[in-house]
């Protein structure tokens, strides 16, 4: 007998697109950094931003998936 | 007489192998600490997590003040691991992002890298492990003060105008596309930015706390559950996953103190930035 939520499941399908944006951002760093690896310092903080940024809608899912 | 006729019903017939009460997942009441002093009149609201950021909002201060109150030119120690700190923060976070004029800001982002550090750290610290920051309160207020402070400053840069141009009205866009792109510029810029930067932090370390409670307590209560030999069996595995996952809280911790702050900073720098 399971028993739980019916917004966690939406939340793990939602979670698929930022999971995929956050693969993409550190993807194209590594690129990035084997092009160029003096770039890396550079590179670092940008991905940490873009990953920050992708990464919210996954938290923004998870708050809403609790609070409704 | 009716509580005596209930006494009567037999119970429901439990099927063999079934545990005699389920397992109660960890949820988001779990994160519901009791006040510390229960009807002292002053002191209601102290519970645990209030008097972590006291804690940490002291050590950090303790910190930076033994560290620096005898700095000499080949340095100690502390004053070492301070100086290095401040280095990583006014280096690769404030001069990367917020351009020439950086410097009167790494104070606040040294402070706020270490707090938010310190605060998150106490999520795997042993007998502390809890995260402060698993309660929204004092993210917001950080990012309340961060929305202030590059609003502020870009007003003060810019002009009010100017400002309300630079966040709204990006260069080259052609004329009917701006009816979509400014209200989601200024949506994004003044509204959304505060808010995510809060929940970013609060949100990961309520998922990171309630990954580890997971794994943890169903860990115990598959060690724990009567007559079930599989799961008994299976246990050690939750608790090693458990293990697994608190290294990945460290990082996780670690990397989202690092991005509170750059996010600043790069608001802070986007708030400066000289139109092209």
């Amino acid at each position: 007998m399971v028993q739980g939520s019916l917004n966690m499941v939406g939340y793990g399908l939602s979670a698929v697109g930022p999971g995929i944006g956050v693969g993409i951002v550190f993807a194209a760093f590594i690129n990035g950094v084997a092009r160029q690896p003096e770039a890396r310092g550079q590179l670092q903080t940008i991905a940490f931003i873009g990953f920050a940024l992708s990464e919210a809608l996954a938290i923004i899912g998870l708050v809403l998936a609790f609070a409704i | 007489m009716i509580s005596s006729l209930l006494t009567q019903v037999p119970a429901p017939p439990v099927p063999p192998g079934t545990p005699a009460e389920g397992f109660k997942a960890p949820g988001v009441e779990d994160f519901n600490l009791p006040p510390i002093f229960e009807g002292v009149p002053v002191l209601e609201w102290v519970d645990k997590v209030s008097i972590q950021f006291i804690v940490a909002a002291g050590f950090v201060w303790l910190f930076f003040a033994l560290a620096t109150k005898d700095p000499k030119v080949v340095p100690g120690r502390l004053q070492f691991l301070a100086e290095k700190f401040q280095g990583i923060v006014r280096d690769q976070i404030a001069r990367d992002n917020i351009g020439p004029e950086f410097r009167k800001y790494v104070p606040y982002l040294v402070a706020l890298f270490a707090f938010i550090l310190v605060n998150n750290v106490f999520g795997i610290l042993p007998f502390v492990q809890f995260p402060s920051f698993s309660h929204p309160g004092m993210a917001y207020a950080l990012a309340a003060i961060t929305w202030l402070i590059y609003n502020y400053v870009g007003i003060r840069k810019q002009g009010f105008g100017g400002y309300v141009r630079l966040m709204t009205w990006p260069p080259g866009v052609p004329g009917w596309v701006r009816v979509i792109l400014t209200p989601i510029e200024f949506l994004s810029n003044f509204i959304l930015r505060p808010v995510t930067l809060s929940l970013r932090l609060f949100g990961n370390m309520l998922a990171g706390h309630l990954l580890l409670l997971v794994f943890i307590f169903g860990g115990e209560y598959m060690l724990t559950v009567a007559d079930d030999l599989v799961l008994n069996v299976l246990s050690p595995f939750a608790f090693a996953f458990a293990i697994v996952m608190t290294f990945f809280e460290a990082f996780i911790q670690v990397v989202q103190a690092y991005i509170f702050t750059v996010l600043t900073a790069s608001y802070i720098g986007a708030s400066l930035a000289d139109e092209h």
